[in-house]
């Protein structure tokens, strides 16, 4: 029963544990309110949705409970799985074609040219700009009797400058609108990575003589990866769910030649008032979405991913 | 046990808790509560800048005697009119009255029992029954029951034509389909689009089919469709007709871009006005359109012609199809029976008819051959009020008389027709499947 009446006074390890979290992480009771907003906002739509699968409902009165048919009938409805193939390819293309370039420009950007800040300003307009206002301004541009499509179109092949009424033009014109307007973003993100690799290994890969070319490939490069990772979900997912673009441009035409996912939920639940329908296109969206951001985070081992700058 | 982990555990748990309360208490705030009874009634009409003023005037003349006044809310022409209408139904703030196309604009709601039945009220009323020409009211029943007022000018679907280039070359508006087919050899050869048309707005398309129908079988077949009869869309007319439209395609007649051009941004009406194109099939609001943005076009080159006929086909090529007008229904609510006295007291009055008369609407009512002088066209007013009047039938435009998701259906094959991605026999079996 010895008193100490040491200067320092040892505490607890509980204590000082505790003490440590009061002063290192904010508590949980800061997150309640992007909690809140994310719950309402985004899991109780889904609970919703996924009730109203179950019914049918024409946006009046109340929705009546009815089992699996909304299901079955997605099952056997050869549009929605056309819907379902266009929205991948339309992913994928946008993916490569937005990556590749958000990639270089990206990396140019981080360097020092000599008007690189005033370019780089301009190259980031359209971030700033409304998706509508974007759509609406490029279906002018499209209009093959009063727009620039008119002019160029035929010198690209287009007769009459038809571009956005063949199933194909009106794609690659969907992807081109969607990558003017993306990939100043996604430059953002790999500049601001590409900034961040230490000058130090340029200089000693100068030093044994790797050319810009090489120096992109074996350093740049693989120290982008996990910027790669998190740049390419955003972009997937985005793509998979993007709306507006479609609806102003093509209205899913010529035809149903883009009517992708998103589109045929719209089409079905607010133009043919099929609300429990839709609805279960719109979990399939929410399935397809989730899987391919956990299979692309799984395959980039994204989680086994040390630090890039390990032995710098 | 680490203990760290079990103290943030508690705040964990205490932060879900909290976000699920918050989640259960703006839930049962969202339950809807009654509805609104007193204030003034709502009357939702499509914004119309030439129509507005005209029933601002008559919803004031109405409010100076009625105990429920009527508020007037007009809602902008690029919202859709019909989403707006269904989001609202539902909630206390839905309109007391409301503009539509009859149809399948207002069969849920009817049906749903939503909407006042008018149909005693016409019948007590005699000589407000008979104001109405016949055929156009009775476009608005669902189920023999009369759930909508007209109150607006009827808009039938005219072949319009730039008559200077026509008369330049001599020639004359089509009277059958072999007439029309040789007009668009010689158009095509002077290198003027034939037929102008908006494919980017796939009911411009619809028109031709709705004709080419008329025209070869008669307004019962579809009439079959619209009550939905098992096989109707297997009748040969329907093939026949398609396959009439898809010779028209392959042969040129709408020119080599028309899937990019769209009626909805003023595109299609602008190459007619320009001269880029020589006929234009499109309902009589292209004539209004034209007189407000191309008014030296309107005065001097706008010309108009029915439909042509088909020879030895069963169709009276005197029919029409279109909008036989837009009408006026009524919600039941409070305020239901005060909005059915303002149609009663208003949509057949000197002052609203002529006004909408001297608007350029040709409006739905009878016996107005004399005061038709004073529309700004009366050559156009009165060839289409006669026009209407002599047509043995009046269909619907088929997207707004049949259920949504039909309609929907019908226009997207169609369109796929128009640009040769499916051919006649698969759009008939599409819409015969669904």
């Amino acid at each position: 029963m010895a008193t100490t009446a040491s200067p320092v006074r040892l505490r607890a390890p509980r204590e000082s544990a505790q003490a440590a979290d009061r002063t290192s992480r904010p508590g949980v009771v800061w997150g309640v309110p992007a909690i809140v907003f994310f719950s309402v906002f985004a899991l109780l739509p889904m609970l919703l949705v996924l009730y109203l699968s179950f019914t049918s409902w024409k946006g009046l009165g109340f929705p009546q409970f009815n089992g699996l048919d909304n299901w079955r009938r997605l099952a056997g409805d050869s549009q929605t799985w056309r819907s379902v193939r266009l929205t991948l390819v339309f992913t994928l293309v946008s993916w490569v074609v937005q990556t590749v370039l958000a990639m270089l420009l990206g990396v140019w950007a981080a360097g020092n040219q000599r008007n690189r800040a005033v370019l780089s300003a301009v190259f980031f307009l359209p971030l700033i700009l409304s998706s509508t206002a974007i759509a609406i301004t490029w279906s002018v541009l499209l209009d093959p009797n009063f727009g620039l499509a008119g002019w160029l179109g035929p010198k690209l092949g287009f007769e009459g400058g038809n571009v956005i009424g063949t199933p194909h033009g009106a794609l690659v014109m969907v992807i081109v609108v969607g990558s003017w307007q993306f990939i100043p973003f996604h430059s953002l993100l790999y500049q601001g990575a590409a900034r961040a690799v230490p000058q130090t290994l340029y200089d000693a890969a100068m030093i044994d003589g790797a050319n810009r070319a090489q120096q992109f490939f074996r350093i740049t490069l693989p120290l982008l990866r996990t910027t790669f990772v998190t740049s390419s979900v955003i972009m997937i997912v985005g793509t998979l769910t993007s709306f507006e673009t479609i609806l102003i441009l093509t209205k899913g035409g010529p035809g149903t030649a883009t009517r992708t996912l998103p589109y045929q939920m719209y089409a079905e639940g607010f133009q043919s008032y099929n609300m429990g329908y839709g609805s279960a296109i719109a979990l399939v969206l929410v399935v397809v979405a989730t899987a391919l951001s956990l299979v692309m985070v799984r395959l980039s081992g994204f989680s086994r991913m040390r630090s890039s700058f390990e032995g710098l | 046990m680490h203990p760290r982990s079990s103290v943030s555990r508690r705040r964990f748990l205490g932060g879900t808790l909290a976000g699920a309360g918050a989640l259960a208490g703006l839930a049962a705030c969202g339950s809807p509560g009654p509805g609104a009874a007193g204030g003034d009634a709502q009357l939702w009409t499509l914004a119309n800048p030439a129509l507005d003023p005209v029933l601002t005037k008559a919803v004031d003349a109405f409010n100076t005697k009625a105990k429920t006044k009527i508020k007037l809310v007009s809602v902008p022409a690029n919202v859709t009119m019909n989403d707006k209408v269904r989001t609202a139904m539902g909630t206390p703030n839905k309109p007391d009255i409301f503009f539509n196309w009859g149809g399948g604009s207002i069969r849920d709601y009817a049906q749903s029992d939503r909407l006042v039945d008018m149909t005693s009220a016409l019948s007590g009323d005699p000589t407000w029954k008979s104001s109405f020409v016949a055929s156009v009211l009775a476009a608005g029943e669902i189920d023999g029951k009369n759930y909508a007022i007209p109150m607006k000018g009827m808009q039938p679907v005219i072949l319009f034509y730039n008559k200077t280039m026509f008369a330049e070359e001599g020639l004359q508006p089509p009277k059958t389909w072999q007439d029309l087919l040789s007009l668009v050899d010689t158009f095509k050869a002077k290198g003027v689009t034939p037929l102008v048309l908006g494919g980017a707005d796939s009911w411009t398309e619809l028109m031709y089919l709705e004709y080419l129908v008329d025209r070869l079988g008669g307004p019962t077949v579809f009439q079959a469709i619209a009550d939905a009869k098992p096989d109707a869309w297997k009748d040969p007319v329907i093939l026949q007709s398609v396959t009439m439209i898809r010779q028209l395609v392959d042969r040129g007649a709408f020119g080599p871009n028309y899937s990019s051009v769209g009626y909805g941004n003023g595109s299609a009406s602008a190459l007619f006005s320009q001269g880029k194109g020589a006929m234009h099939l499109m309902g009589t609001w292209e004539f209004t359109s034209q007189v407000s943005t191309a008014p030296d076009f309107a005065k001097n080159d706008l010309g108009f012609a029915n439909f042509p006929g088909v020879d030895g086909a069963k169709g009276d090529p005197a029919s029409v199809v279109g909008n036989p007008t837009n009408y006026f229904s009524v919600t039941t609510s409070d305020h239901s029976s005060s909005c059915v006295d303002f149609l009663k007291t208003q949509m057949t009055s000197d002052a609203y008819v002529d006004a909408l008369i001297k608007a350029g609407d040709i409006p739905a009512i009878t016996g107005l051959e004399s005061r038709l002088s004073a529309a700004p066209d009366p050559t156009f007013a009165t060839a289409i009020y006669e026009m209407v009047a002599k047509a043995p039938s009046f269909t619907l435009s088929w997207d707004q008389a049949l259920p949504t998701d039909k309609g929907q259906d019908v226009v997207t094959n169609l369109q796929q027709v128009f640009n040769k991605q499916m051919e006649p026999e698969a759009f008939v079996s599409a819409l015969a499947a669904s």
